[in-house]
């Protein structure tokens, strides 16, 4: 089986005072969330899409997609955990519990809020994921990366070329991500906020793919508005 | 959902466009799978259409040849994952007595129209005809030209009378070869004549009776009809040779796209009581027709995937004017894009 996940465990604490967390904004009129379902909706290889919400924000959710997309049988809303890998691990362990794990069973998890994924990087992911176990979605990094120290001052400086920028999705064999996490302390998992990182450490083969520029996260108001923006071209035609 | 729409926006230079699309409730989406690159994209891609149509169709995605699987049908009538040819052609009205192809209210992809270089095409159901799973897909990349070609045929069969004994195909490209290969096998028992300007490209009609070079025509060849499908600079000549060598009352189809005003011989058209008809792009119709003879004929696929010129894998929009150079230097066929964006 082939499972997305839609990860909107976030609470928005970025986005400055907005009441709503920042997936269920509006671009062009329509929760991002949504617009994110949508494209996992179009790729007929995801036998579920999992969408991980917040406990109290599971019924709006559920609304939503009722108004925007109406019945659609693979979508299943579960509650998100409290941080980013515990809101997938909650996704992996409804798997379990629902439909029993196989070993080829992948799991592609995506930002609510990059809606502008593409068929291409779905698709590279769930190959991707068959054949490594585990993948990660980056594109080149543009601005030279600097490491700081505690004290402000610069302790490294890496070659860029060889620095990537990470996106999402990511993507694992079911399995495997459980036994990863399963096989890290709860001191590590404290400091993990990245679910590739734990393959690393673990001494696993991490594939990456190429993402897009334009897959960027909108976490700020400034993203909402640059993403507004990208629309602006009235000359687009139908 | 958020459709990247992969667009033309000055010659030779693609920017990505967003799109806000529902999931429709009528309707279909389509993933293109393979693409192909006819003369018409090209003469916007080089910029050969002139600054003022430019400057009014641009920005606009190209290509209104191409195949896809069905991603979303809300019916169900089409199951997702469905190969169908996608049609290009979009009728805003509904008429008895002229086909939807020249309506002038009708809109078409790739001219002041979404072509289908995007993510993902929205398309209404009847603009989509599913094919059969086993059809050569590079070859059905290009039916939108095979149907263009069919409904000349099927406009002829209509009205031309009924001495079918010798056709004359004018143009030794990709439409002369599809026209005449069509004509041959709807009309076994008649002779298909090819008249074209290249040596090596005439090689190519092995199926025909006879292929000659338009400058060694021997003078006792005539015809009963003729199809022209030569288009640009070559139209001139080609219409003033058919209406030398075709015989009394014959039909002339037209087919080949000429950016020049081309001045042809009215007063032999007089005399010899000719009918010349236009023929241009095809509807729904054309394209049930055309995968029904395909379907019917696998030898005339066989034939057609020698016309398969080269193929581009795009995976990225960086990928695509690699596509159009290769087709602009390809001397033969057609160019087919494997659509992995």
């Amino acid at each position: 089986m082939i499972y997305g996940e839609i990860l909107a465990g976030g609470k928005g604490t970025r986005m400055g005072n907005l009441d709503m967390p920042k997936q269920f904004l509006t671009l062009q009129g329509k929760p991002i969330i949504i617009h994110t379902i949508e494209k996992f909706i179009l790729n007929s290889r995801f036998d579920k899409i999992l969408v991980a919400t917040p406990k109290e924000w599971i019924h709006h959710t559920n609304d939503i997609i009722s108004k925007w997309i109406g019945t659609e049988e693979r979508i299943v809303v579960i509650q998100g955990g409290a941080d980013r890998n515990e809101t997938i691990m909650n996704g992996v362990r409804f798997i379990a519990e629902t439909y029993g794990l196989c070993e080829e069973d992948v799991i592609v998890t995506h930002d609510a809020v990059r809606p502008f994924v593409t068929h291409r990087i779905l698709q590279e992911n769930i190959d991707a994921a068959l054949e490594y176990g585990a993948v990660d979605t980056a594109i080149p990094a543009f601005d030279t990366i600097i490491e700081v120290g505690e004290n402000g001052l610069i302790t490294d400086i890496p070659i860029r070329d060889k620095m990537f920028q990470g996106q999402t999705p990511q993507s694992f064999n079911v399995k495997r991500l459980m036994e990863v996490y399963e096989g890290i302390t709860p001191e590590q998992k404290a400091i993990l906020t990245d679910a590739c990182k734990m393959f690393v450490l673990r001494g696993h083969q991490v594939k990456v793919i190429r993402g897009e520029v334009f897959n960027g996260k909108i976490t700020t108001p400034y993203d909402l508005k640059t993403a507004e923006a990208l629309f602006e071209d009235k000359r687009v035609t139908k | 959902m958020i459709n990247q729409v992969y667009r033309l926006v000055a010659p030779r230079r693609f920017e990505v466009a967003y799109q806000e699309r529902s999931l429709p409730t009528d309707g279909v989406v389509v993933r293109p799978t393979h693409l192909s690159i006819c003369a018409a994209d090209q003469r916007y891609y080089t910029g050969t259409r002139g600054r003022e149509v430019l400057a009014k169709k641009l920005p606009m995605a190209l290509i209104h040849e191409g195949i896809g699987v069905v991603a979303y049908d809300r019916s169900g009538s089409l199951p997702v994952g469905t190969r169908v040819v996608m049609v290009p052609n979009l009728p805003t009205e509904r008429d008895d007595v002229i086909a939807e192809n020249y309506l002038r209210s009708s809109k078409f992809r790739s001219s002041g129209f979404d072509g289908f270089m995007q993510d993902y095409v929205f398309l209404p159901r009847d603009r989509v005809v599913q094919l059969p799973a086993s059809m050569n897909a590079y070859v059905v990349a290009f039916l939108e030209l095979i149907s263009v070609s069919m409904h000349s045929i099927q406009r002829f069969a209509a009205k031309a009378h009924a001495r079918r004994n010798v056709f004359g195909v004018w143009g030794d490209g990709n439409l002369g070869y599809i026209s005449s290969l069509l004509l041959k096998r709807l009309y076994p028992a008649s002779k298909v004549l090819l008249f074209g300007k290249t040596e090596e490209k005439l090689g190519r009609f092995s199926f025909v009776d006879e292929a000659y070079q338009v400058d060694r025509v021997p003078s006792t060849v005539s015809i009963d009809h003729a199809f022209e499908c030569a288009g640009g600079i070559g139209s001139q000549s080609a219409i003033n040779q058919i209406i030398d060598v075709i015989n009394p009352e014959g039909y002339i189809s037209i087919l080949g796209v000429s950016e020049y005003p081309v001045e042809i011989n009215t007063r032999m058209i007089l005399e010899k009581g000719l009918t010349v008809v236009g023929s241009s792009r095809s509807g729904l119709k054309d394209f049930v027709t055309s995968v029904s003879f395909l379907e019917q004929h696998p030898d005339v696929v066989e034939y057609l995937q020698t016309l398969v010129g080269g193929v581009s894998e795009i995976r990225t929009m960086g990928d695509i004017p690699g596509a159009f150079e290769l087709d602009l230097t390809s001397g033969w066929g057609k160019t087919i894009m494997e659509w992995n964006i």
